[in-house]
């Protein structure tokens, strides 16, 4: 099992967030976040005084699944998180030792994505 | 006979207070002069409210907004209605007022105390009709921006209001309210505050804005479905419905132009009850339709309430103003769900300000009442009355006219500015939003600059002093 964690433009997300959906792949997190690389800050005027932003709003992906799905999700998040201006995010892959569904107890890779019986039910 | 005693109870009053300032000169002050200024005080103070609505449109339109866009809403509001004051005084009241040729208005230009309009020298009485006008002419270009939220350049600003309040808007105010052309269709134009005069023609150009910008990046899908671009804050938005229905008291009451015959009250009345009855409209017509009562549709519902009973508030008798709000509000809710399918109108002032515009002014052809239409002066009884047509038949041409003159004019504008200094921004500032790409700064400076770089990154000089 891998955690795949990506930081990117926000309007890279609900593409993303489409193909992995008819990939197979619904389960997943987001969060807003902010951060700072090779992109310039922003820099606001307030009645006459400046205000330099380093730290950029950008939205982080998380999500885990088997080993052999990692290649498909890290092509899906490049895919459409790529612009080709500087800003356009990183791309993380880690291991992780256990998973576990809180609802019924049930563990491993098994519980990682949909039930497979849960596609119709929404 | 009540009103005879309060004009000499008024009038005496006044005569105890002026008596001081005019003891110098040989006659007293008369029961007319005291009725004029009576007059002149109400135009003023409904001037006053009419101006307040610029509020309720600048916090309708940013509730509406994502917060991205909010500084932006107010920086709007201010320049539009800072040059179009100027560009009024300097010609735009002259073309609307300055004489009673078919087409347009030709004295009053650069108005001042003495200057020639319309064969007079002005006068402060004729100061409160310019003053009171031109909040009219500043509600019509307000109308016209709603529209245009979260996409447009911020030079298209100056350069439209430029345009519209000193020709477009004074072109149709002369038709409609300065003996122009619509006194001339049939027995006059019933349009009392201006529900074609003032609403259609800014929903008209807002129109016209819409289809040169085009949608808003995301409002539609890949197959054309439109999807919601849910605005930042509600109650700012009912805020400003709020505002403009106190302002549309002054916006209708203040049409009558004085006190004579306490007319201006009836006004008043039957202006809320076109309100409520917008406002039912749209419950109802939710109910039929989405079964959620959607705040920001109830609001519109009262927006398109107030717009349907302006043309008839001077005309109509109590009984009708629920019913032409009502239907007001229904239009209101199927008019958005039908042009959101088509034209990105982020707070659906085509629908609430074109649609229910023309319903109210066609309303007056169904409801004028015989003894309003006298008093008045202008046009027949409707429908209801047994007017027959007629009336109809003049209230239709008058939208016509105003729909196609008003959408040629501003359609030649916009497309000046767009191929000009260009009408709209940057994908990439329209993400990022209008606060940050135009005007350098966030409307919420706390949702998009890091506390932490807020507050720590400074010169460390900063101490607590506790």
């Amino acid at each position: 099992m891998k955690k795949i964690e990506a930081y990117l433009r926000h309007e890279a997300f609900e593409p993303i967030r489409l193909e992995l959906l008819s990939l197979g792949f619904p389960s997943l997190t987001i969060s807003e976040v902010k951060g700072s690389g090779r992109q310039k800050g922003i820099t606001e005027r307030y009645r006459g005084a400046e205000l330099t932003n380093y730290l950029r709003p950008k939205i982080k992906l998380e999500c885990v699944v088997a080993d052999r799905d990692v290649q498909t999700i890290v092509d899906t998040v490049l895919k459409h998180g790529r612009t080709g201006q500087v800003g356009d995010g990183k791309v993380f892959v880690t291991p992780v030792d256990e998973a576990y569904r809180v609802r019924t107890g049930e563990a491993g890779e098994e519980i990682l994505q949909a039930h497979p019986d849960a596609a119709a039910t929404s | 006979m009540k009103r005879t005693l309060m004009r000499a109870v008024a009038g005496t009053f006044a005569a105890a207070l002026l008596v001081p300032a005019v003891a110098a000169a040989q006659d007293g002050p008369t029961i007319e002069t005291v009725a004029g200024e009576l007059n002149v005080t109400w135009v003023l103070v409904a001037t006053v409210l009419v101006f307040f609505m610029q509020a309720g449109f600048a916090l309708l339109e940013i509730g509406f907004s994502r917060g991205k866009n909010a500084g932006t809403g107010i920086a709007k509001i201010l320049v539009n209605f800072a040059i179009a004051s100027v560009v009024w005084w300097a010609f735009g009241f002259a073309f609307a007022f300055g004489g009673d040729g078919w087409l347009l208005g030709d004295s009053g230009f650069l108005f001042q105390y003495g200057r020639d309009v319309a064969g007079e020298g002005a006068t402060g009485e004729t100061a409160s009709f310019f003053i009171f006008q031109f909040m009219f002419a500043a509600v019509s270009l307000a109308i016209v921006w709603g529209s245009t939220l979260e996409r447009i350049k911020f030079v298209a600003y100056p350069i439209f209001a430029v345009v519209f309040a000193g020709f477009i808007y004074p072109l149709i105010a002369h038709w409609g309210f300065g003996g122009g052309l619509f006194a001339e269709i049939g027995d006059g134009v019933q349009d009392f505050a201006g529900s074609s005069v003032v609403h259609l023609t800014g929903a008209t150009a807002a129109l016209s804005a819409c289809l040169f910008l085009g949608p808003r990046r995301g409002k539609y899908d890949a197959d054309g479905t439109p999807r919601a671009i849910p605005g930042h804050s509600m109650p700012l938005f009912g805020l400003g419905v709020v505002i403009l229905w106190l302002g549309w008291f002054g916006f209708n009451g203040g049409s009558t132009l004085g006190t004579g015959g306490n007319s201006f009250a009836e006004v008043v009345s039957v202006t809320n009850l076109g309100a409520a009855g917008g406002v039912i409209g749209a419950i109802v017509a939710l109910g039929l339709t989405v079964k959620k009562m959607d705040v920001g549709m109830i609001g519109n519902g009262a927006i398109a309430g107030l717009v349907a009973i302006t043309a008839p508030s001077g005309y109509v008798e109590f009984w009708a103003a629920p019913i032409i709000g009502l239907v007001g509000g229904i239009i209101v809710v199927y008019g958005v769900f039908a042009i959101d399918k088509y034209i990105d109108d982020p707070i659906g002032a085509t629908s609430a300000h074109g649609l229910a515009g023309i319903w109210g002014t066609l309303a007056c052809g169904i409801f004028t009442s015989p003894r309003l239409a006298e008093s008045v002066g202008i046009g027949n009884e409707g429908l209801v009355y047994g007017g027959g047509l007629k009336q109809l038949g003049v209230q239709a041409a008058a939208v016509g006219l105003t729909f196609v003159t008003v959408f040629v004019l501003s359609s030649i504008t916009f497309a000046a500015i767009k191929a000009t200094v260009g009408l709209r921004v940057s994908p990439e500032e329209e993400d990022a939003g209008l606060d940050i790409s135009d005007h350098g700064m966030y409307g919420y400076p706390e949702q998009f600059i890091p506390t932490a770089e807020l507050y720590t990154a400074g010169d460390g000089k900063t101490e607590v002093v506790a």
